[in-house]
């Protein structure tokens, strides 16, 4: 069986300008935080991001990477706003296709099944199909009821966060909530997964029961070790959102300047350099 | 037992909205509609179920911020939005903004291209109103609130889901709005809100002061909300809220 691990550079360097990259997790949960910070160093640009997003579509926005943002929401959980995705909409920096939180899992649905759109009832009568005229409805062949028809939402590349994985892609969530993982690699071309821990294949079962096998090795091209990669979104059981340094993101990012102090300490390095720099943060005692 | 705040008397308000509701999905967004749905579990409708607003079903009815002591069920996102699909919840959402026809807003204000204020986005109200009933909370009852015309369409009002294809109305049900001042309901011409009650100690005209259109009323005469029982005060001060968080989301 292939290895197919690699670093988070290698997996971006994967990719080209323009793409359309789905981004797993949901809002500020096991969102693939290590593979994002590489997104933001790397010279990509143009990218179209899928996300039920949190910090994620925040800070590839203030990063100039985005042209345009999939989204049903934008959310800290305990912090309701991100602030520096509202900077990118309220400057009207990046397009959006705004969907009901179904719809857009009909998307992605549709997508890994090969499928040009599902029907689904949520949109109808809303300003989604106001906004995005694009969105079309179709009606039942059986008894012509009218529903709207949810297009693909195909991926040229999905990046996910899990607890476990094996070398060969089997990976594992150790958490309550699959979230949408397992779709965003079906919808897409190229799927890369980020895990706490790479293992050997045998202790995956032993970690947990043979239903947290959310992926397997076909859903899968790269598997990236990071530990702390989902930080400063939760994965627990590994461990919980960082609250403390959540609110710092959230404060920095609501002043430009503030924010670009945060950007020079933080992000501006290798993800080793990223994780100490929070270390530092946080025996500095400046998460009080 | 001393008299009942403000908060108790939203709370019962927001029980009463899962009355005769039975084995269905209760879905409160935010504190007082929680502690409405679970004070209605313990009480009116015993069958609801409730999630940890996370990825858990739980069989007991503990304190708000305690944690639950047994899980009857397995509930994430996904299995959520076939409930949602399926039809048997009642959410009580949020609104930034809501108007006369119950259409409510929390996606952003302004232009939706280059908006004033970005909220959250639609998150699931489109679909959580077209299949299955919805009511919504609102903490701070004001014109910015209540607006003549909500900027942009999350959640679908009467009128929206009228001129909507007909699948649209088939599950479509929006029951009820809770303010901290009153309970709002649907009963007028073509669906209009109607002021159903206002709390003790609010007068009609300063419901009507704070509504930005105006309210159907029934009748010269609008009904006071009623004052939580005895015993629902009891399962509020020692059960559900002993620290009073309810206080300092209403104010008194």
């Amino acid at each position: 069986m292939r290895d197919k691990r690699m670093t988070a550079d290698e997996a971006v360097a994967e990719l080209a300008d323009g793409m359309t990259v789905g981004i797993g997790g949901w809002g500020s949960r096991r969102k693939p935080m290590a593979l994002v910070r590489a997104l933001l160093r790397s010279p990509l640009r143009d990218l179209t991001v899928v996300s039920y997003g949190g910090p994620d579509v925040g800070l590839l926005c203030a990063a100039g990477k985005v042209r345009k943002v999939v989204y049903g929401f934008v959310t800290l959980d305990s912090i309701p706003y991100d602030p520096l995705f509202r900077r990118a909409r309220e400057s009207g920096q990046v397009d959006v296709l705004e969907l009901d939180e179904g719809m857009f899992q009909c998307g992605l649905t549709a997508a890994g099944h090969r499928l040009p759109f599902l029907p689904i009832r949520a949109g109808l009568g809303s300003d989604v199909l106001r906004l995005h005229p694009g969105l079309r409805t179709v009606r039942s062949p059986y008894d012509d009821e009218e529903l709207v028809a949810m297009p693909a939402l195909r991926l040229d590349a999905a990046f996910v966060h899990l607890h476990r994985a094996d070398a060969h892609g089997n990976a594992q969530y150790l958490d309550p909530d699959p979230y949408f993982d397992d779709l965003f690699c079906l919808a897409a071309e190229r799927r890369y997964v980020s895990c706490e821990r790479i293992v050997p294949t045998a202790e995956l079962t032993e970690a947990g029961p043979v239903q947290s096998l959310l992926l397997n090795r076909m859903m899968v091209d790269g598997v990236v070790e990071a530990p702390a990669g989902a930080h400063f979104t939760s994965c627990v059981p590994d461990y919980p959102r960082d609250e403390a340094f959540q609110r710092h993101y959230a404060e920095a990012g609501a002043d430009p300047d503030a924010f670009r102090s945060f950007a020079d300490r933080f992000l501006s390095g290798a993800e080793a350099d990223y994780q100490a720099a929070v270390r530092s943060w946080r025996e500095a005692g400046e998460a009080a | 037992m001393s008299s009942p705040t403000r908060a108790d008397v939203c709370v019962a308000a927001c029980a009463d909205l899962f009355a005769g509701a039975g084995e269905i999905l209760a879905s409160p967004m935010g504190l007082i509609p929680t502690l409405g749905a679970r004070l209605a579990r313990l009480t009116i409708e015993p069958d609801l179920l409730l999630s940890d607003g996370a990825a858990y079903l739980v069989a007991d009815t503990p304190a708000v911020g305690a944690r639950p002591s047994t899980v009857e069920g397995w509930l994430p996102y996904r299995k959520v939005f076939d409930v949602v699909a399926h039809g048997r919840r009642h959410v009580v959402m949020g609104a930034n903004q809501i108007d006369r026809y119950g259409n409510q807003n929390i996606s952003c204000i302004g232009d939706h291209a280059k908006p004033t204020r970005q909220l959250l986005g639609v998150r699931g109200a489109p679909g959580n109103t077209v299949n299955h009933p919805t009511s919504y909370w609102v903490p701070r009852h004001s014109p910015r609130v209540f607006v003549e015309t909500v900027d942009v369409v999350s959640g679908v009002g009467y009128d929206r889901a009228r001129a909507a294809p007909e699948s649209a109305r088939r599950f479509h049900a929006v029951h009820r709005v809770v303010t901290n001042l009153a309970v709002l309901d649907f009963a007028g011409p073509d669906h209009a809100m109607r002021l159903a009650s206002v709390h003790p100690g609010v007068t009609v005209d300063e419901v009507l002061a704070q509504t930005g259109f105006p309210l159907v009323l029934g009748s010269s005469f609008v009904a006071e909300t009623r004052s939580p029982t005895n015993e629902e005060l009891r399962l509020l001060r020692e059960v559900l809220d002993p620290r009073g968080l309810r206080e300092k989301e209403v104010a008194r």
